[in-house]
């Protein structure tokens, strides 16, 4: 028996993107099927940092994050569970006085965008912050934070199970194509569905299916790379980042300090990558001598994740242009935790009204057809604090 | 250029064969091992120089360990050995390696993996109280500090080691309460088909057995629902047997079931791994002749499953020859085979072993909700239950992500085993049925202020 199922939605790709927008799907009446090849959140959206951060993020990205940044304390109410999520601000530090210059630029730009950026200069920053080791100066933004992803990502999966959308696991769709009105998909073994609609929101295996729908994009996989040590008494109060890239840094509540910095390497199977050995030791020792708090602490775990990276940064969000029916969202470069929530919500208003509220032009898919434009945004960044150092392990 | 040495991490009877093999035909292996001597867990010296002979420190073992000593010590200027030293990662010929405060990234050609074995432990109420240790914990206590875990000791728990750990301290003059084994008296039938097999071995632990009793030891079969218990510090044990309830004062108690093997390294090597029904646990997959799934790593000892001392060391060797042969050197084929036939039965003896010290499957059905599972995340019975249920969870990596159960300084070593039991009696199905905890490195915590270095050539 080959069971067949009918929805109106299918969801390619069980992230917090995917899980989001099934969940707000079904909370809008709709049938909806959220199909991973292997487990919900187990990929980039339950291994990152957990960076919830709108500073750093380019301009046209910060509506969204805005409406992202809305849903982020009303978790608890939305799926059950608050995801460990702390708005205890988030500082990015200027190591040189030119760093400090852009992070003053930064501020005066999104000015009117609701960030409340603080700058501050060295006395005060080390006054606010006397954990900190040597830095010229920083920018507060204290309504971000962040949270742990291991159970933001599986909650708003299992937010979705209960709230009737189909969440099928262990099921890679290996097939999707037009069919009449809708699409007829193939997943897993012989698990077989239509749908009226399809979300493309398979990460950094979301070019596949971009392409076979006639729209190939420059997408590239990257492997952030993070260390963890032993719990602590509290060190660092404030999620912490650094202008040009460096290393980013957290302590959980249980006393954890996660450290993310450097590239992993990618393993035979691409799918997978493993921390290097020297990116994890030099993350280590710049922990170390930017937190002297730090320095006679054990680091316990190294891991890595799969992300999408687009060229200029910022996802691919918006309907196919070769394909009705088909919606995009994947490519979010290092930073899409924090936005996710919103994402979800877009992409079910347009699944239900075919427009947002929410400014996306920035992120069609058609800024990669070809002969398109490719300027690259100049200011911020869609890795923001996210973005490690251009030089790449050799 | 030459070809990089050899790399052996561990120097306990598997990993000090196998370097003796390896130098016999020439080569000069780097042996690694974290303890700052030759001898691995059995045959562990002290740390410092004490009144105890031999005969004292290894009991029926002296002469074993006195040669595998000896063994070493003649090896000396003929391989690299570095004592405490930590293997933290290991991945395409590389090793990383703490040692003397740096991380040294060492080439090698060929890897022996002889990493041995920790206590496998199924928690209990109390088991996190001070004055409780697991059994080899015990041992290490008194072999290596010479010191006692209490005045008034309980043993817990199932193993040959059960019997072994309570005599050597009922020898060091301390006071043995009780023995309380989970295993059913019925199931000790099954050491006589091992008598044939290992007539010595059998008959050691009877001896053990019957002095113990001899020295007014309590000796209970059976047992089951096994607190620990006391304020602040263990001061009492409270069991049951049948419908009967027991309790025992003690402030000292070693705790264990069995072994478990140490194969982290073996997994970041990118060895494949299959559930293994004897030791109930996954294990790297490998031939009669040690070599793993991945070319040029091999693996011996307890490390690939849990066969005991003389085992290792056979096996040490049989790897060393499997190594020279994938080399082109000489290795002694006869020899090779020989060694194989004897690891054969020692194997058919472990399958007598498990049968007389089974496993207490009804553990995790029994756990009491508020009983910690993972000590170093403090993550209870009750959380992993919830987690299961809530996340609607099957699989072993995704109970980790959400449970944080195995993220801790462990990393899954010593609560590994529970989690994966409670996970199969939640979603019930059988405990290959629910994956296995992939590992990362570091393989045991490394300090933040680790200063890499190239070492030289
Ligand atoms: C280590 C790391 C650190 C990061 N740190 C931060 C941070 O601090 N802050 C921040 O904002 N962002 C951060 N990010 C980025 C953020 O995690 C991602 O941008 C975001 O989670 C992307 O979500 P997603 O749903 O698009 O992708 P994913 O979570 O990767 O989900 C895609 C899903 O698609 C599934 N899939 C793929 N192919 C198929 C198929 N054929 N059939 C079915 N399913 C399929 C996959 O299994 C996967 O579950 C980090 C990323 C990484 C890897």
């Amino acid at each position: 028996m080959s069971p067949r199922l009918h929805v109106d939605v299918a969801v390619i790709g069980g992230g917090l993107v995917g899980s989001s927008a099934a969940l707000a799907l079904s909370q809008m009446g709709m049938r909806v099927a959220l199909l991973d090849r292997r487990y919900c959140g187990a990929q980039a959206s339950g291994v990152n940092y957990g960076g919830v951060r709108r500073q750093g993020r380019p301009p046209e990205q910060l509506p969204l994050s805005q409406r992202a940044h809305a849903v982020w304390p009303r978790l608890k109410a939305l799926i059950g569970i608050d995801g460990e999520f702390l708005r205890s601000g988030h500082l990015k530090l200027a190591m040189s006085e030119a760093d400090m210059a852009s992070l003053e630029a930064y501020a005066a730009k999104v000015a009117d965008c609701g960030l409340d950026l603080e700058l501050l200069g060295h006395n005060e920053l080390h006054r606010r912050f006397p954990w900190l080791g040597d830095a010229v100066g920083g920018s507060f933004c204290a309504g971000d934070g962040h949270a742990n992803p291991r159970l933001v990502a599986t909650g708003f999966a299992a937010a979705a199970r209960r709230a009737g959308v189909h969440v099928l696991e262990n099921a890679p769709v290996t097939g999707v194509a037009r069919n009449g009105a809708g699409f007829a998909l193939e997943a897993g073994e012989g698990l077989k569905l239509t749908a009226g609609t399809v979300i493309n929101s398979a990460g950094a295996w979301a070019d596949r299916f971009a392409a076979s729908f006639g729209e190939p994009v420059p997408l590239r996989r990257i492997y952030p790379s993070m260390v963890v040590t032993e719990p602590l008494a509290p060190v660092l109060t404030v999620n912490i980042g650094m202008e040009g890239g460096g290393i980013y840094a957290r302590q959980v509540e249980r006393g954890n300090c996660i450290v993310g910095g450097e590239r992993a390497e990618a393993l035979a199977d691409a799918d997978f990558s493993r921390p290097r050995s020297d990116g994890a030791l030099a993350i280590m020792s710049r922990a170390a001598a930017l937190f002297p708090g730090l320095a006679k602490a054990q680091a316990i775990r190294f891991w890595s994740g799969t992300e999408a990276e687009m060229p200029d940064r910022n996802p691919v969000i918006g309907p196919s242009l070769t394909t009705p029916g088909l919606i995009h969202a994947f490519g979010f470069s290092g930073a899409g935790f924090q936005i996710a929530p919103g994402v979800g919500q877009v992409l079910a208003e347009l699944v239900r009204d075919g427009r947002t509220t929410t400014p996306i032009e920035a992120f069609s898919i058609a800024r990669f057809a070809a002969g398109a434009s490719t300027d690259r945004t100049t200011l911020g960044s869609g890795a923001g604090e996210e973005q490690e150092p251009q030089r790449r392990g050799a | 250029m030459s070809r990089p040495q050899p790399l052996v991490v561990g120097a306990g009877p598997a990993g000090v064969r196998a370097a003796e093999t390896l130098v016999r035909a020439g080569l000069r292996p780097l042996v690694v091992d974290e303890a700052p001597a030759c001898g691995g867990q059995i045959y562990r010296r002290p740390l410092v120089k004490d009144e105890r002979d031999a005969r004292a420190l290894y009991g029926s073992e002296a002469g074993k360990a006195q040669r595998l000593h000896g063994a070493f010590a003649a090896l000396a200027d003929r391989i690299d050995h570095w004592p405490r030293a930590l293997v933290w990662n290991l991945r395409d010929g590389r090793a990383d390696i703490a040692v003397a405060g740096e991380s040294r990234a060492v080439a090698y050609d060929g890897l022996i993996l002889a990493t041995g074995a920790s206590d496998r432990v199924l928690p209990v109420p109390g088991w996190t109280l001070p004055g409780v240790f697991t059994l080899g914990g015990a041992q290490v206590a008194l072999k290596a500090q010479g010191c006692a875990i209490g005045q008034r000791v309980v043993f817990a728990g199932s193993g040959p080691l059960l019997y072994l750990v309570a005599w050597q301290y009922l020898k060091a003059g301390v006071k043995v309460a009780a023995v309380l084994d989970a295993a059913p008296f019925a199931a000790k039938r099954h050491l006589l088909r091992g008598l044939a097999l290992a007539p010595d071995i059998v008959l050691r632990g009877m001896r053990f057995a019957a002095e113990l009793r001899l020295n007014g030891v309590l000796l209970r079969h059976g047992i089951c629902d096994l607190a620990l218990e006391g304020e602040g510090r263990v001061a009492g044990v409270r069991w049951r047997e049948g419908r009967r309830e027991r309790h025992l004062f003690c402030d000292g108690v070693g705790y264990g079931l069995s072994l478990r093997s140490e194969t982290q390294l073996a997994d970041l090597a990118g060895c494949a791994f299959a559930f293994n029904q004897r030791d109930r646990a996954f294990l790297p997959q490998r031939d009669s002749s040690s070599r793993t799934s991945v070319r040029g790593v091999y693996i011996a000892g307890d490390g690939a499953g849990i066969a005991g001392a003389d085992a290792a060391e056979l096996a040490g060797e049989r790897a060393a020859l499997a190594l020279l042969e994938d080399r082109g050197l000489p290795h002694a084929p006869e020899r090779a085979a020989d060694l194989e036939r004897k690891l054969a039965r020692i194997g058919r003896f472990r399958d007598v072993l498990e049968a007389a010290f089974p496993f207490p499957a009804q553990w995790a059905a029994r756990v009491k909700d508020e009983t910690v599972v993972c000590r170093c995340e403090e993550v209870s019975a009750r959380a992993l239950r919830n987690a299961v249920h809530d996340f609607s969870l099957d699989e072993i990596n995704r109970l980790k992500a959400v449970s944080r159960i195995g993220m801790g300084r462990c990393q899954g070593r010593f609560c590994g085993a529970a989690a994966a039991e409670l996970l199969a009696v939640e979603t019930g199905r059988g405990v290959e049925a629910v994956g296995r905890l992939r590992s990362q490195p570091p393989v045991k915590p490394v300090p933040l202020t680790l200063m890499p270095r190239e070492a030289a050539e």
